[in-house]
């Protein structure tokens, strides 16, 4: 949105390194000594995402199909790693966690920061305030969340609890009920990160330019028309990256459920990653704990191109 | 900022029955995130400071009968915060640094130096946006138990924070967008009056990359400030933990009070950068947005 006209050629230019045509004096050695610099700076970079980024993924793919011990040779295991996975009566409860997880986030995770950010732009007064206070609690610690809330969730003199006697409510097991744990963790992930999407949903909605506004008014659109027709189009590129980055990110929680539940009651909220982190450190199977990482590796990868591609595509559509 | 029309226009508004319903909706909200956010916040910094007694006590007191200030230097010498706050400030510092060197290395030598394969480089970097990162904890730590070639274990060191730091696309795409609009010939004319390229990043890109640099750092700090799972994996030594994984490793055995206060003071850092910084970081997080 910020680049003007002007500075789009220096823009493109840089993106597509293509080599300009050689000046009359230029040589080929001075040439190679210009690319060694640009490697010397890029060097460090390098290094660091090829052994964090690059290896660790094309190995999480070998390790799935080895018998993997760290300090031994590894021998090559066939598909017996995802066998065993696949047998693992935890394997079940933690993909269908999982994904419950990540459509109550969508549901509440995502419908709650969308109509705020929706209520914040209308609202005059005491701006900063309201993106302060509601991206406070992004700041905190994510461990302290949890303990926080695992606190307020005590069946005894728990925060929730109390609440929901002050309203003369009957009061919830919370974390403790095999049936409202994983609603619980979702209750808390939503109120820990849902600032982000609040902000980032706020700036899209003020670049909704105030004539459309206008226009549907004159044309006798009502309030939700309005939202209908003007605010959702308007922003839905940013509504679908956010959908989608959220989807990303619920796939691999981890902290609620280790710190809050440790997985429980009764494997409740053992989620893919809580899984995978087992299968590495308490049973030291890390082939098990790859084979594991490759499943959600493929599952996210299929989901998002499947997502970019159908969002992409209806897109398309509207601009034109 | 007033002028810009939204959802509701002026007009609306200025009439009594939408003056009120706007003043009604305001309140509403006002009270809404007081109690959502604030009030969480309240309890835990007031929590610390009651007696074992009437923490437990039900139902609650709103405010402690005695304030005991105890807890918080109970938590501070027991649960040996300075050794953890320390660690932490080691890690995120050098995770900082790291970041800031190498991304933004990288990012000029993408942006303007034009190295050979820089397209497909740049493409492997965005690509691991697209990857779980979460998901690669178990390989990465492989990795970094036993690192190839040289065979060295990073485990227990805050090379193993800082070093895979730098691999952060999201930063590095971010400064290498910034550096993308700084037209070419400023760099050129600092060339001809005989600056080297990294004189060039030193002199004239840095200085006019300062906002997309604060942006950097902060993410860059809170996000080790933040991380639980990863120094998890990585610090079984407890005197190397940072806070995040001592609070959790602690929590199971220590007195409700205590632990409370350990958490206030846990989250008092990156609170207070918030407030500090607040007006660049939600400017920073919302730029993200309309960027795109």
């Amino acid at each position: 949105m910020t680049s003007t006209a002007e500075r789009r050629p220096t823009r493109t230019a840089a993106v597509h390194p293509v080599p300009e045509p050689p000046p009359a004096g230029r040589s080929r050695r001075r040439r190679l000594a210009e690319q060694a610099r640009a490697y010397a700076f890029l060097l460090g970079g390098l290094i660091c995402f090829a052994l964090f980024s690059w290896y660790p993924a094309i190995r999480a793919v070998v390790i799935a199909f080895q018998k993997y011990t760290p300090g031994q040779t590894p021998e090559w295991a066939g598909t017996a790693n995802f066998t065993r996975v696949l047998h693992d009566p935890e394997f079940g409860a933690a993909w269908r966690n999982t994904l419950t997880f990540t459509v109550l986030a969508l549901l509440i995770g995502f419908a709650v920061p969308f109509v705020l950010a929706l209520v914040l732009n209308e609202l005059r007064h005491a701006k900063a305030f309201f993106r302060v206070v509601v991206y406070l609690p992004v700041m905190i610690p994510p461990v302290v969340s949890a303990l926080l809330w695992k606190w307020f969730y005590d069946p005894g003199a728990g925060l929730a609890n109390e609440a929901l006697r002050a309203l003369h409510l009957p009061t919830s097991n919370w974390t403790n009920g095999a049936d409202t744990a994983l609603v619980s963790l979702v209750l808390v992930a939503t109120w820990a990160n849902m600032g982000g999407t609040v902000l980032i949903y706020l700036a899209a909605l003020q670049s909704i330019p105030g004539e459309l506004y206008e226009a549907a008014e004159l044309d006798g659109a009502n309030l939700l028309q309005r939202v209908r027709h003007v605010t959702i189009p308007q922003t839905r590129f940013v509504i679908l990256m956010l959908m989608l980055l959220q989807i990303i990110a619920t796939m691999q929680v981890f902290t609620e459920p280790f710190v809050i539940t440790g997985g429980g009651p009764e494997n409740a909220t053992v989620t893919v990653l809580y899984l995978i982190y087992k299968y590495a450190f308490l049973y030291n199977d890390f082939g098990g704990a790859c084979a594991l990482s490759v499943m959600l590796l493929v599952l996210l990868g299929v989901f998002s191109a499947g997502y970019l591609r159908l969002t992409r595509s209806g897109s398309g559509e509207e601009d034109a | 900022m007033s002028a810009t029309r939204t959802l509701l226009s002026p007009a609306a508004l200025a009439r009594p029955r939408g003056k009120a319903a706007y003043w009604t909706v305001f309140t509403g909200v006002v009270v809404l995130f007081t109690l959502a956010f604030l009030f969480p916040v309240y309890w835990m910094v007031t929590g610390a400071m009651k007696s074992p007694d009437e923490v437990a006590r039900t139902p609650p007191t709103l405010v402690p009968e005695h304030w005991h200030p105890g807890a918080y230097t109970d938590a501070w010498d027991l649960m040996q915060l300075p050794q953890h706050l320390w660690n932490t400030a080691v890690q995120a510092a050098g995770a900082w640094a790291c970041q800031l060197v190498f991304c933004t290395a990288a990012a000029y030598a993408l942006s303007k130096l034009r190295p050979a394969f820089g397209k497909v480089i740049l493409g492997g970097i965005l690509a691991t946006l697209m990857v779980p990162a979460q998901a690669l904890v178990v390989p990465k730590y492989l990795t970094v138990a036993d690192l190839p070639l040289i065979h060295t274990s990073l485990l227990n060191d805050p090379l193993a924070i800082w070093l895979p730091a730098a691999a952060n696309a999201f930063n590095l795409y971010l400064l290498k967008r910034f550096f993308d609009r700084i037209p070419r010939d400023v760099l050129e004319a600092a060339e001809i009056d005989g600056a080297g390229k990294l004189r060039v990043l030193w002199s004239v890109v840095l200085p006019m990359s300062r906002p997309v640099l604060g942006v950097v750092s902060i993410f860059a700090l809170v996000a080790v400030w933040q991380d639980f799972l990863w120094p998890l994996m990585v610090f079984s030594d407890t005197d190397q933990q940072p806070i995040s994984v001592a609070l959790v490793q602690l929590s199971q055995n220590i007195q409700l009070t205590v632990l409370i206060a350990a958490m206030v003071i846990a989250s008092i850092p990156m609170v207070a950068l918030f407030l500090v910084f607040q007006r660049h970081i939600i400017a920073g997080i919302s730029a993200g947005s309309t960027k795109g």
